[in-house]
């Protein structure tokens, strides 16, 4: 259905202008009128994420698949964009959690003391239009232009409250990190087009035998973007640093641009040697592990989350490194399971954790700060929000009814089936099958940490006492996302389903075929009978309670209360106590910095405990390098003098040498 | 061919080795002027037959501007900032000199191997206008006040107006006006920065701009 598949191409890119003009209307609106410049603003990204939105599902039912080209005066650039089920499955989750959190920050920024509202909404309806080119593109040097205002824009955000502690640094260093992803881009695009003598995408072709080493190239330039560790190191940088609607967004859905890359490529590449299925299903579960090791050792809830994203990219990591693994060795049903789970965990992904930041959010709003260790009791003050990041915490760990649960029983499905189908790829599924168990596990120790210390127990200070519900506009889109992970978790088939062209993209007609016959049976049933069955026993729990309470009289009375004399909140576990039977025994990894004073005597007076976890991987990969890269370039600081004539010189000698080395050779 | 280009070419050459040997700042706007008015005459000689209206027009636009009102706009910013007559050279005179015959042997030697288009009209015009540029830098870099580096600027531009004549059939009239506007809009504005940096600094010595070079960490 081509003439469909371009009506909503010309959609799309009329909610991506709607937003270019929104933002850039903000920010004139900003110097005479606030109110009008948070409407303009936040009007904009609503009215265009939904009609986006609305165009993708289509095209996501519709199975559209359609390019156009338009007319684009660029050395090798042509305006082409594209739609087809990886696109539009991509754009889904991008147009719902930006709609969503557009609205949200109409309430998390509110008041605005006196700034202009355009600061924020200009950068943020450009980000989602960057995003959405980034997915529609079909050319090369668009799709780096599109990339590079994306990570341009959501700079910006990151550094929105400048004046704050530490923030401008994170955005240091998300700066970098983004284009030394960047330089890996840039060389796999042109190794790509030079092969096929146009940056079209439809041109691209890898010289023969070179896949492995481009795909590689994308496997570090887009896993940066998405934090696959060890190139993670901006993720718990520049989420607590960025405004939450912000850091749900980027955690969200920006981060997946990352995921949507690789599997481009992989398309783009046609095949890939089985050696980078191997990395990549290690690259996830190394990711995994970290990435939730480090979210338990976290004080700043933020922080915290971002480790998490780091965490459940490596999740999408696995599924989508099993079915690299299933396609390599010809075992359709491993494919499309792999890629059926992966491409499911990025939608889950998406909803949950954009849930839990905005959640995050509303908890900062409402106290002021992001240290759980100064919080708790705020179930009792935000019951709203609370539910919410209940409902989140339950979906990320992987537990039904919620959706977490069904993106990763399916990259469990494909796993068990590697390990019981074929000798060779074995060894992948056992892998895969235990990162996954213990990520599980551990993630829900996370959790459980997070919300039991922050919104469990009594406030710990009066920041976390003098707490207060969200206002409304708040307060909706958590609700909404908590709906959405409820019913994609409930749905889960109907979710598999919608997803299915684009598991056939990535893993050709034969792996839809056997896939889809385990899928389509097992899963829907499984899911469904699972989140019912556990919805009936909460049910039948509640109704016992009230049964057995019905006529006895009910007492309230304060938490922590057990037969103390004098009970106060310091006597509560704190959030390093709590974790620290499992974080001691990965102290080779976490490397905390620990100071103590223990207490000593009989009758011991003070004595102090304090313990810092930085980034293994910062300070041990990452520091020494650019210090080295520093010390290197230091040592060429004599060319700079100062002197105008001296760079004259320098370009005129290098004109010259260039102009005779052309000549003689 | 045609001698009367070769002179020229011959006379662009000489007044280039004038500008290096020059010590005094108004004689070298003097001779800057009139290698300017002098390539005024360029396109003309440069096609033997049929005098374009174009090429008349380039012509007298080019030699009015480099003739009469560079100098003009120059000597008013030398009167302006008092500046010492001297040229205060990086690079001794007879140092740039000796560079200077060492950069036409060079430019004589890079010419012959240009491949270019159209057969040049004179197989002098490519060395004389490669040399005229190599002139130009050498008076950026080499020439301590800012004057002269302008200076140096509008030479670069007679060297790169002389090497368009070989492209003269295929560079089109807007392209050597457009060079043209620049140039003036460039001499334009550093004529009023130098005056600036004067009144800033009290000197137009560029050398001692990196005053404001950021201290090593």
């Amino acid at each position: 259905m081509p003439a469909q598949g371009s009506m909503l191409l010309f959609v799309l890119l009329g909610a991506v202008g709607l937003l270019g003009a929104s933002g850039a209307a903000s920010v004139f609106a900003g110097g005479r009128s606030e109110r009008w410049s948070v409407r303009l603003g936040v009007g904009g990204a609503v009215a265009a994420c939904l009609a986006g939105l609305g165009a993708a599902a289509l095209a996501l039912v519709l199975r559209a698949d359609a390019v156009r080209t338009f007319a684009w005066n660029l050395p090798y650039g042509s305006f082409a964009v594209g739609l087809d089920p990886l696109t539009a499955f991509f754009l889904v989750p991008t147009f719902l959690l930006s709609g969503l959190a557009a609205i949200y920050a109409v309430g998390y920024f509110r008041p605005w003391h006196g700034r202009n509202p355009g600061r924020f909404w200009l950068f943020y309806n450009a980000l989602v239009a960057s995003m959405a080119l980034v997915l529609l593109a079909r050319n090369g040097v668009l799709f780096l232009v599109a990339w590079e205002a994306m990570a341009l824009t959501s700079f910006f955000l990151v550094i929105h409250d400048d004046a704050a502690d530490g923030v401008r640094e994170a955005g240091w260093t998300y700066l970098v990190a983004s284009h030394v992803g960047m330089a890996f881009l840039l060389a796999l695009f042109f190794l790509l087009g030079r092969a096929g003598g146009s940056q079209d995408f439809a041109a691209f072709a890898a010289p023969a035998g070179s896949a492995g080493g481009l795909f590689l190239l994308a496997l570090v330039g887009f896993g940066t973007k998405a934090g696959l560790v060890p190139f993670h190191v901006w993720l718990p940088e520049a989420h607590p640093a960025a405004p939450s609607p912000v850091s749900a967004v980027m955690s969200g859905v920006m981060i997946k641009t990352g995921i949507y890359g690789i599997l481009r490529t992989l398309a783009l590449l046609g095949g890939v040697p089985a050696w980078c299925a191997w990395l990549v299903l290690g690259l996830g579960a190394v990711s995994g592990l970290y990435g939730v090791l480090y979210a338990l050792a976290q004080r700043d809830l933020k922080r915290l989350l971002a480790y998490s994203s780091v965490e459940n990219i490596g999740i999408v990591a696995l599924g989508v490194g099993l079915g690299m693994l299933g396609v390599c060795h010809g075992l359709p049903a491993v494919a499309a399971l792999g890629f059926a789970g992966g491409l499911l965990h990025v939608l889950n992904h998406a909803a949950f954790k954009g849930l839990l930041f905005l959640g995050a959010g509303a908890v900062v709003h409402a106290t002021g700060t992001r240290d759980v260790e100064r919080l708790g009791g705020l179930l009792k003050r935000l019951p709203w929000t609370g539910a919410a990041f209940l409902a989140g915490a339950v979906a990320i760990c992987g537990l039904p009814p919620f959706n977490g649960f069904a993106g990763e029983f399916l990259i469990y499905g494909g796993a068990f089936k590697a390990l019981l189908g074929s000798d060779s790829v074995g060894l992948g599924g056992l892998a895969a099958v235990i990162a996954l168990a213990l990520i599980g596990g551990l993630a829900v120790a996370c959790f459980a940490r997070a919300f039991g210390i922050v919104f469990l127990g009594e406030p710990r200070t009066a920041d976390a006492e003098q707490g207060h519900e969200a206002g409304a506009a708040m307060r909706g889109p958590m609700i909404a996302l908590a709906a959405i992970c409820l019913a994609l978790g409930l749905g889960a088939g109907a979710a598999v389903r919608i997803l299915e062209p684009a598991v056939t993209m990535l893993t050709g007609p034969a792996g839809a075929s056997a896939g889809e016959a385990s899928m389509t049976w097992l899963f829907p049933i499984t899911c469904a009978a699972l989140a019912s069955a556990l919805l009936a026993v909460v049910g039948a729990l509640v109704g016992l309670r009230r049964r057995l309470l019905a006529g006895r009289p009910v007492r309230e009375t304060v938490t922590w209360d057990c037969g103390y004399a004098a009970p106060t909140a310091r006597m509560q576990y704190t959030a390093t106590g709590f974790a620290q039977p499992l974080t001691q025994g990965a102290e080779v990894l976490l490397q905390p910095h620990v100071e103590s004073r223990l207490p000593a005597g009989i009758f011991p007076a003070a004595a102090a405990f304090r313990s810092a976890t930085g980034d293994v991987a910062r300070h041990r990969l990452f520091d020494p390098l650019f210090r080295g890269t520093a010390n290197l370039l230091g040592r060429l600081r004599w060319l700079q003098q100062g002197r105008v004539h001296r760079y004259v010189l320098y370009v005129v000698a290098s004109l010259v040498a260039l102009l005779g080395w052309a000549l003689v050779r | 061919m045609n001698n009367a280009l070769d002179m020229l070419l011959v006379f662009l050459v000489l007044t280039d080795l004038v500008l290096l040997g020059s010590s005094r700042l108004r004689n070298a706007i003097r001779i800057a002027a009139l290698q300017g008015l002098m390539l005024g005459l360029l396109p003309l000689l440069a096609h033997g037959h049929g005098f374009g209206w174009s090429a008349v027009l380039l012509g007298a636009g080019s030699a009015l501007l480099k003739g009469f009102v560079f100098p003009s706009l120059l000597n008013r910013a030398l009167r302006e900032t008092n500046a010492r007559r001297e040229i205060e050279p990086l690079v001794g005179y007879v140092a740039s000199l000796l560079i200077g015959m060492g950069a036409l042997a060079l430019s004589f030697g890079f010419g012959a191997r240009l491949p270019l288009p159209w057969p040049a009209p004179s197989q002098w015009l490519v060395p004389a206008g490669l040399f005229t540029v190599w002139t130009g830098l050498f008076l950026i870099v080499a020439r301590r006040k800012a004057i002269t580096q302008v200076l140096g600027y509008v030479v670069l531009e007679n060297g790169i107006f002389a090497l368009g004549m070989v492209l003269v059939e295929a560079m089109p009239l807007l392209v050597e006006l457009g060079v043209l506007l620049d140039v003036f809009v460039a001499v334009f504005v550093m004529g009023i920065i130098v005056f600036h940096i004067n009144r800033e600094f009290d000197h137009i010595d560029v050398d001692q701009l990196r005053a404001l070079k950021e201290p090593a960490p």
